[in-house]
């Protein structure tokens, strides 16, 4: 194996693979060194759910830039990716989450992007499981599902054709702008560093604001037709932009196998990633309450993963400005999946020297120094 | 003879002893597919003590129940993978 290369990522989560694949695409000699596996990380743990996102201009038009690249995707993907464009269906429980939904409309509209808004009755016919008593609904018909490890392995693959080298395994010691320490002792350089190690980047760059927020997931058996779309309610939206210690929301998604797939919980200053059966019981209520029938099947497994949560909510993607030529890719809290692909077209076109379809100031590090 | 009762299985009528467990229906009525596995390979009851989940069926409407652990009831609906 070779101990130089152009650049060095340090995490092959998706994050991480993205940029494998962007950077070998642009001629770059790249080395891709993870503690573990591919995708072993929040990678795993997530629900892959890809969605255009609207909580401010910055994060709609990263996740838009994002959701139009796994488009493109979308057709050389491998079957066991699992890609379906499933759609989400924001849920609104009551007349004034209504007027949000009307809001989100006009939002998404300016930007280009289709969405369809549902009264009650429309929504208890697209979805007939939801409870009674709803005000309506937000339809995204173009979100869509993947299946992220193997997204990610698919990528890091790419990235192999064209050259790029994998060290799987190889916990890392320190990084700097222009080398990786592996905890074996190895000493790689590079021309530049890439930290895309999601909640671990904190450790090998002191000083990122970035805190690990835990979350439930629950799979059940295998319902096929019980919902078509992935079903959030619109307070999920304040569940994840909101910065309480602990919240949970209804967000539960049709896998492909038949499976549901049941979140969300969000917390703070957990640090044991055990499953708690008081967080854990507290979200499935959640996701009773807008579909009774859930209670009559039968879960299969729960497990739970960490986000890499930034102060402002926004992503790192762009160099460190105190360490010269190390950039940094990570913070997407429950984004990363979403705009994996964005974050490595913004840093690969930072590294050529190219313009970015979308402005990149706002998630550049440097907001941190002010 | 033990009291008989009359179940359903993929739409047809079989008499079983009062008392048995769906997973015997199925034997009753020749039925060796309980359900197919995610990558559709046939299985059906190994275990008959609840641990192996291979006899799982519809019963009376409910997905995924685990046949060996379901005593029989007059009119109960059992319906496998084998009907799909």
């Amino acid at each position: 194996m070779r101990t130089t290369s152009d650049i060095i990522i340090v995490g092959a989560g998706i994050v991480g693979a993205a940029c494998a694949r962007a950077f070998a695409r642009d001629g770059l000699r790249v080395t891709i060194v993870d503690a573990a596996m591919i995708g072993g990380g929040a990678t795993a743990a997530g629900m892959g759910h890809v969605a255009v996102m609207d909580d401010n201009p910055a994060q709609l038009a990263l996740t838009h830039y994002s959701h139009q690249l796994w488009q493109e995707l979308a057709a050389e993907l491998p079957e066991d990716c699992e890609y379906d464009p499933c759609g989400t269906l924001w849920v609104a429980a009551d007349d004034e989450e209504l007027s949000a939904a009307r809001q989100k409309l006009a939002t998404l509209g300016n930007r280009g992007v289709r969405a369809e808004l549902l009264d009650a009755q429309q929504l208890a016919e697209a979805e007939p499981q939801l409870r009674s008593g709803l005000a309506g609904g937000l339809l995204q018909g173009d979100d869509l599902i993947v299946y992220p490890p193997c997204v990610a392995r698919y990528m890091i693959d790419q990235a192999r054709e064209k050259g790029a080298e994998l060290r799987l395994d190889s916990p890392v010691a320190s990084l700097g702008g222009d080398h990786v320490l592996l905890a074996d002792g190895t000493r790689l350089a590079a021309g530049h560093v890439v930290n895309a190690a999601g909640t671990a980047a904190v450790r090998l760059t002191p000083g990122l604001p970035i805190c690990p927020r835990k979350g439930h997931l629950v799979i059940t058996d295998r319902y096929r037709g019980f919902i078509r779309r992935e079903l959030v309610e619109l307070g999920y939206i304040k569940s994840a932009a909101g910065g309480a210690t602990e919240s949970v929301a209804l967000n539960v998604q049709p896998r492909r196998t038949g499976q549901l797939l049941i979140g969300s919980s969000r917390q703070f200053g957990v640090e044991s990633d055990k499953v708690e059966p008081a967080i854990l019981g507290r979200m499935l209520r959640r996701a009773i309450e807008y579909l009774p029938g859930l209670a009559r099947l039968s879960a299969v497994r729960s497990w739970t993963g960490f986000r890499a949560a930034t102060d402002d909510n926004l992503p790192l993607i762009g160099p460190w400005p105190t360490v010269p030529g190390l950039y940094l890719a990570t913070g997407h809290e429950g984004l990363g999946i979403t705009t994996a692909l964005a974050t490595a077209e913004l840093l690969a076109d930072m590294l050529a020297g190219r313009k970015s379809k979308i402005p990149r100031e706002p998630y550049l590090p440097e907001r941190i120094h002010g | 003879m033990d009291e008989v009762i009359p179940v359903n299985v993929n739409g047809r009528a079989v008499e079983v002893p009062a008392g048995c467990t769906a997973a015997v229906a199925l034997a009753i009525a020749g039925v060796d597919l309980a359900r197919l596995s995610v990558s559709g390979t046939p299985r059906g009851p190994m275990c008959g003590m609840g641990i192996c989940f291979e006899c799982c069926a519809t019963l009376d409407g409910r997905p995924h129940q685990r046949t060996c652990q379901a005593v029989c009831h007059p009119g109960m609906e059992i319906r496998t993978d084998a009907d799909a």
